[in-house]
């Protein structure tokens, strides 16, 4: 166990799998996050990105197969411990508190993280450590300056930056982001790259997304996935040059090019 | 400063108006009053999970009755019963149930957790409606109201009409104030965040399933605590207290009032009984008339009520919690594309 915390591996996960009924949505995945690095996963859709992100997230049970996060196996973990343990993550579709403030949303997480979910008495305004937590994640995802405003008056560009303002409210070891650039323009794409690097900083980070520009200029490792497996797994520039990868992810014509 | 002393004024001139009220009007009044009062903390212990928990439950009336029932079956034959004994079992017994019937019925959503705890308020109607436990179908009298003593000397006599109207006001100022605490303390943010978008709650490390547990549980103790001192206040415990018809009722009482405050259901209950009071001694088709003043509210008060004193000041009476200031079907029929 103290083996794998000691390579800097945040989160392992061995031979996952999960089945809808006959199908096999995620078959045999492996891989290794290490701390301050981001590990895209990219693939066709219906490769089971989505779905490994939400077996890792917690949001749904594996069929079979583990998950380590720093050294502990929180394979049997709901959703809402595995966010108490260090688990971040966003949505491919925005996830927001809609009519709260930008504040309320992030305060809400830090709150999450801080286990007072049942404290009954003292006024939630008054807690400076929940307080001090939110204000941080919003200086980093340089939402400060709206922090009063309705969440669902943010234009799409904002919403995608508090989905991230909100994982990292809860201080997480490990975060997973489904597709952060999903809708985004040029101009608010630049930006959220820039933000996502520095997440990597004293965490790991998993990145679903579809951007290959973002992917190569984001990812520390890649695991290429299709149909339910990862077909190639290592350093950008040895998974651009996998052939596997070429045929069934760019199309076999640019495979034969290569 | 200014608007501090503001806020402070209406509240204030409506405490003294309660204070007042016994001593200016006839007893038959003050029993109405203290009738509202209690169906106003039913209301209000209803809206710990309906309004900011976003759980329609159908089986409150059942906690409110169940607590009647405890306090007839405490109550020995030819005397009164001690409210030091009696008010805590029911509060327990009350407790116990809503534990036991929320962790069962909070594993559904949406309309099966409406269905679920209707279910689960008919079973204990008919537990009492068609077994000898509660003297059946019948009910049973309480023919003494609860003591409060102290040593030998009573501290409250509650067979005076005017000391068991104070003594309902202070049970509803003092729930007032505990819903007030819970929802602006990290319970309430949990519970209410639950409500607007549970999958990101749950992934943020809410443990939801027990926070919408605990705030049933409290509703449910309240509710009781209301049924208690009603059973005390008629003398008579009758199956239909706990049915489902006076649970749709209460719930009417919730959304006529306002979901989005602590004090607006009280203010609901206010109206549908006083409006039920009036309707009913002039005219033989009450019901029709009643049913379309509610109608009525409902159309030009969608925020209940309690809306009208915003209309009428100009702010909000409340402040609001976070996200409730739009009740959720409203919320899911905002266009996403505006967004964009």
């Amino acid at each position: 166990m103290s083996e794998i915390a000691a390579k800097g591996i945040a989160l392992r996960a061995e031979g996952l799998e999960k089945r809808f009924g006959g199908l096999k949505a995620v078959s045999n995945v492996s891989l290794d996050v290490h701390a301050g690095e981001i590990h895209a996963v990219i693939g066709p859709n219906g490769a089971g990105k989505s779905t490994l992100i939400n077996l890792l997230s917690g949001d749904l049970p594996v069929t079979s197969g583990t998950i380590t996060l720093g050294g502990k196996v929180i394979t049997t973990m709901g959703a809402s411990r595995r966010g108490l343990a260090g688990v971040g993550r966003s949505y491919q579709k925005t996830t927001i508190f809609q009519t709260s403030t930008v504040f309320e949303n992030v305060r809400l997480s830090a709150q999450a993280r801080s286990g007072h979910a049942l404290w009954m008495f003292g006024n939630v305004r008054n807690d400076a450590t929940v307080n001090q937590r939110a204000d941080n994640a919003l200086a980093q995802t340089g939402l400060t300056a709206r922090a009063q405003t309705r969440a669902n008056l943010l234009s799409h560009g904002e919403q995608r930056q508090l989905e991230i303002a909100m994982v990292l409210a809860t201080d997480p070891q490990l975060i997973l982001l489904d597709e952060p650039l999903a809708g985004m323009g040029q101009s608010e794409a630049k930006r959220m790259i820039d933000l996502i690097k520095g997440l990597k900083v004293r965490r790991a980070v998993l990145l679903v997304e579809h951007d290959m520009d973002a992917v190569f200029a984001l990812a520390d490792r890649l695991t290429v996935m299709a149909d339910g497996q990862v077909i190639a797994s290592g350093a950008p520039d040895y998974v651009r040059a996998h052939p596997t990868v070429r045929s069934a992810y760019l199309g076999h014509d640019h495979g034969e090019a290569a | 400063m200014n608007s501090k002393l503001q806020n402070l004024i209406v509240p204030l001139a409506l405490l003294f108006a309660a204070v007042a009220l016994p001593l200016l009007v006839p007893t038959y009044y003050v029993q109405l009053a203290s009738k509202m009062l209690l169906m106003g903390m039913l209301a209000m212990a209803l809206n710990l999970v309906v309004g900011f928990g976003g759980l329609v439950s159908l089986c409150h009336a059942a906690f409110f009755g169940l607590a009647g029932y405890v306090l007839a079956l405490t109550s020995p034959e030819s005397q009164a019963a001690s409210i030091w004994l009696s008010l805590p079992i029911t509060m327990a017994v009350c407790g116990l149930a809503a534990a036991i019937i929320g962790a069962l019925s909070l594993r559904t959503k949406g309309i099966y957790f409406i269905m679920v705890t209707l279910a689960f308020g008919e079973m204990l109607f008919y537990l009492f409606h068609d077994t000898k436990i509660g003297g059946g179908s019948d009910g049973m009298y309480i023919y003494f109201k609860p003591d409060v003593l102290l040593g030998s000397t009573q501290l409250i006599d509650l067979d005076k009409p005017r000391t068991f109207y104070f003594v309902a006001l202070g049970c509803v100022l003092l729930t007032v104030w505990l819903l007030r605490t819970l929802v602006n303390a990290p319970f309430g943010h949990a519970l209410a965040a639950a409500r607007d978008n549970e999958r990101r709650s749950v992934s943020l490390g809410f443990p939801v399933f027990m926070v919408r547990l605990v705030a049933f549980v409290i509703s449910g103790v309240l509710a009781g605590v209301a049924g208690y001192f009603s059973a005390a206040q008629f003398g008579f415990v009758a199956p239909q207290l706990l049915g489902w018809h006076l649970s749709a009722t209460v719930l009417v009482m919730v959304v006529l009032g306002g979901m989005r405050s602590v004090t607006g259901p009280l203010i609901g209950a206010m109206v549908i009984i006083g409006l039920e009071e009036v309707l009913k001694s002039s005219t033989e088709h009450w019901k029709l008339i009643y049913g379309l003043i509610v109608i009525f509210i409902v159309f030009a008060l969608p925020g209940g009520v309690q809306q009208l004193s915003s209309l009428i000041f100009g702010r909000k009476v409340d402040a609001p919690t976070p996200g409730t200031e739009v009740w959720k079907g409203a919320r899911s029929m905002q266009p996403e594309a505006a967004n964009v």
